[in-house]
């Protein structure tokens, strides 16, 4: 592995669901977590403490040494919205083909029928992508989708428009209309801890308006959408993510997906990734 | 009718899958049984000691087995019922304790001793599809006749969900289209990881 894998920060668990220490598996290696008087703390097999941090509502962790802090999400900490602690959910696929997943719209109608899509509203607008060279992020913007129900809150379709971002390997944001508030966005995140370069678990957080919905909805329906992904996840092929052109033709719609290959190309990030051309 | 739901429980899908196919409306409390563990909370011990779901309540009624609600849901509709139904009921049950909990151990983690669970589901896997291969020497298409009844329904949903816990549904190709006529029924549907039939299944 190298330092261009190790230094960047991993999810790897809700801090409200610490309680007893526990193993779980960090890039292909056991690490234990726990919290002691308030504190969470992770160490490495060899019984190391590893750097810690805690933030939108998870427990990150680096086993090298991060080159930069962990991003934020300013728009988050805004009055008034709803943090949603959604659980994790494991899936035997490569920790960046759940981020692709994340990032792909085509897929809607067809995955996530009557809620996120719905034939014949298949087309994927042109949208703008781009590499932000200064923060070093990729950026899709101006992305523009008919939803049936595109949100909890929602009550009857409308058409979203999302802006995407990766601000690590490993994580994604999604910024997107809020139904019951015209003009804010809906935050959820994608926050994925890879357990090896093909299983990971996977740990989506949400900061919503929302005042209609109990905790219990917005989960279950956050759980509910991702759950209709894994069985896909889980049979895509080859098993690791290409950053190498080969035999796959993207279209308009994959923009965001290959900007996010050469982004990772471009860092030499490629823990579950493939290089050789398919 | 209240069905205290977890979204992705099959057990919790298979009261939600009769309801719809009866055409009975039912109304959904999510409960928040992960991460947050919600079916040990006290509210919910209150109204079933055992901490599981489903629950069903119907006024002053609440049930807590999932056999009983398919029967209760029914009670009315006795052409949804069959002498052989206790045998599949019991063998669903089986269904749940090693497909089930394959799944609950790939997805969410649960302790499980996964070979042993993924063997004995195989096992029963093997045993429905030389009983639904019967059934079409038979010239029917049903686990006890030639119509759907709670058996079906509540041995459908565990065994579409076996990939969940990574046991493939491939070599059973009686299985597939038990599956398929359960898919067609009216008033199907869906849950997380058993997709409704797509349109062009059925061109126009």
């Amino acid at each position: 592995m190298t330092a261009a894998t190790d230094n960047h920060w991993y999810p790897v668990a809700m801090v409200s669901g610490i309680d007893a220490p526990r193993e779980t598996w960090l890039l292909g290696k056991k690490i234990t977590l726990g919290r002691d008087n308030g504190a969470c703390w992770v160490r490495d097999a060899a019984g190391n403490p590893l750097t810690v941090t805690e933030r939108f509502g998870h427990l990150w962790t680096s086993p090298g040494q991060p080159n930069r802090a962990l991003f934020t999400i300013p728009e988050a900490d805004t009055p008034g919205r709803r943090l949603v602690d959604v659980g994790s959910v494991r899936v035997k696929c490569s920790p960046l083909r759940a981020v692709e997943n994340f990032l792909d719209i085509a897929h809607f109608p067809f995955v996530h029928t009557d809620i996120l899509g719905a034939e014949p509203h298949t087309e994927v607008d042109r949208y703008d992508v781009r590499i932000a060279e200064d923060v070093d992020e990729v950026w899709a913007t101006k992305v523009k989708f008919f939803q049936p129900q595109a949100a909890k809150s929602a009550s009857g379709g409308i058409t979203t428009e999302y802006m995407y971002r990766v601000p690590a390997p490993t994580c994604a944001v999604l910024y997107k209309t809020c139904p019951p508030r015209p003009g804010e966005w809906d935050i959820i995140t994608l926050f994925v801890q890879p357990l090896t370069e093909e299983w990971c678990e996977v740990w989506p957080w949400m900061a919503l308006y929302d005042d209609a919905s109990t905790m219990a909805e917005m989960v279950s329906f956050q759980q509910l959408i991702f759950m209709q992904d894994r069985s896909i996840l889980e049979n895509q092929i080859p098993r690791k993510l290409p950053l190498d052109p080969g035999m796959e033709v993207p279209t308009q719609a994959d923009m965001t997906s290959v900007a996010y290959r050469r982004w990772l190309k471009k860092i030499g990030y490629t823990y579950g990734a493939q290089l050789v051309a398919a | 009718m209240i069905l205290y739901d977890y979204v992705l429980s099959a057990s919790c899908y298979k009261i939600r899958l009769m309801a719809a196919v009866l055409g009975k409306p039912l109304s959904l409390r999510a409960v928040n049984f992960h991460p947050a563990r919600e079916h040990k909370s006290a509210e919910m011990l209150a109204l079933n000691p055992k901490g599981t779901l489903p629950v069903l309540q119907d006024d002053d009624l609440v049930l807590t087995d999932s056999a009983d609600m398919l029967r209760y849901l029914t009670a009315d509709r006795r052409e949804w019922r069959s002498p052989q139904d206790d045998q599949w009921l019991a063998f669903a049950s089986g269904l749940n304790d090693s497909l089930g909990l394959a799944r609950l151990h790939d997805i969410l983690g649960y302790e499980a001793d996964i070979d042993a669970a993924r063997a004995s589901g195989v096992t029963a896997l093997r045993e429905l599809e030389a009983h639904l291969t019967d059934q079409r020497f038979d010239g029917v298409g049903f686990l006890t006749g030639a119509t759907p009844t709670i058996a079906d329904i509540a041995c459908f949903p565990n065994t579409a969900l076996a990939p969940d816990g990574g046991v493939v549904l491939d070599a059973y190709p009686s299985l597939r289209l038990w599956m398929r006529a359960i898919r067609s029924l009216p008033g199907f549907i869906e849950m997380p990881g058993i997709h409704r039939l797509h349109e062009l299944a059925h061109p126009a």
